[in-house]
């Protein structure tokens, strides 16, 4: 994992391509099927606008918590 | 998933059967989101729902849950309230469901203002059957039944529910996630029947039909064209002319239908002794 905050679970993506459409930084994108895959992990702002948009709940965005 | 959600879900039941980029996922982690949020008693949340596509939702929710029959949703809810008033009652029905066949049920549970949260996944076509044009369908909006556009006036919702009785009622959407699971928080504090319309997408009966190229583009068309209804209140009319209002619509106490009714029984029963 290291410093990524962004955990997907690809076996529930159902490639909608609502997540990287949504992403305001591109950190996401797709793969050749349109599956989410990550592209540019250190433009991620852990906004969590993809985990909460996504309707299969295949994306989890960690947090540090203080 | 957000992990501190999973033990409101049947895990094994997932992934669900809905579309790619349908947004009833979204909506049923909104409402689960505010049950986590809300102090209740999780054993006595009771979701019930009658048929359609977002009418599957209790079937993943991990809570004690009915799956009725087409439009009688609320009839059951109102049954299970009345025999179990301690009970938190969600209703999760369509706009089919709720406003065709049984729309007489949803005006007069809102009538009697029972205790009800019932939430409304509007997604404007019926998509489990084949994409046939709903009473949400808009006017000019193609479906398999309305090819060349529908020529039928839509309801909107929220003011017939307001109409009918309803004391609290709010609108969310897809998008607005937070806002919709503030809303259906607020409805649960509500003593008495509350509506929350939350508008969902459907991009594969209705948005392939409508000029919606991906869902995506969908949940950008509910951004654009939601207004806050703090905003509206400052806005000229010409701006809010062809959108639709988002937020707490109206939130108006009145006596509470089981309340009411146990105190008919206690006033008899003394009178008996």
């Amino acid at each position: 994992m290291g410093n990524n905050p962004l955990e997907i679970f690809i076996e529930k993506c159902k490639a909608c391509g609502i997540c990287y459409t949504l992403c305001p930084r591109q950190a996401i994108g797709s793969d050749e099927q349109g599956k989410v895959i990550i592209t540019e992990i250190d433009k991620c702002t852990k906004c969590g606008i993809c985990e909460n948009h996504c309707p299969d709940y295949a994306i989890i965005v960690r947090r540090e918590k203080n | 998933m957000i992990p501190e959600l999973e033990k409101f879900f049947r895990v094994n039941k997932l992934p669900h059967i809905w579309c790619p980029g349908c947004g009833n996922g979204i909506i049923t982690r909104c409402l689960v989101e505010a049950i986590s949020q809300l102090d209740i008693d999780y054993d006595k949340t009771i979701v019930i729902s009658g048929i359609g596509c977002s009418s599957r939702a209790p079937g993943y929710m991990n809570f004690d849950t009915l799956h009725t029959t087409h439009g009688r949703a609320l009839a059951f809810a109102t049954g299970v309230k009345l025999a179990n008033p301690e009970l938190t009652v969600f209703v999760i029905t369509g706009d089919g469901d709720a406003t065709a066949i049984g729309g007489n049920h949803f005006i007069h549970a809102a009538r009697r203002n029972i205790d009800l949260n019932v939430i409304l996944y509007n997604n404007n076509i019926y998509g489990m059957t084949g994409g046939q044009g709903s009473p949400l369908t808009p006017t000019g909006h193609f479906s398999t039944t309305t090819p060349y556009g529908s020529v039928d006036r839509n309801f909107d919702i929220t003011k017939l529910a307001i109409a009918a009785g309803a004391t609290y009622v709010a609108r969310g959407t897809a998008f607005h996630d937070k806002l919709l699971t503030d809303c259906i928080k607020k409805g649960v504090e509500n003593k008495g029947f509350s509506l929350i319309e939350a508008i969902t997408m459907c991009p594969i009966s209705y948005g392939r039909k409508n000029n919606f190229a991906t869902p995506a583009n969908m949940l950008e068309w509910q951004k654009n064209n939601a207004i806050n209804v703090k905003a509206a209140q400052k806005l000229p009319p010409e701006k809010i002319a062809g959108k639709f209002l988002i937020g707490e619509l109206h939130n108006e106490p009145y006596a509470e239908y089981t309340a009411e009714y146990d105190k008919l029984i206690a006033k008899y029963q003394e009178g008996a002794k």
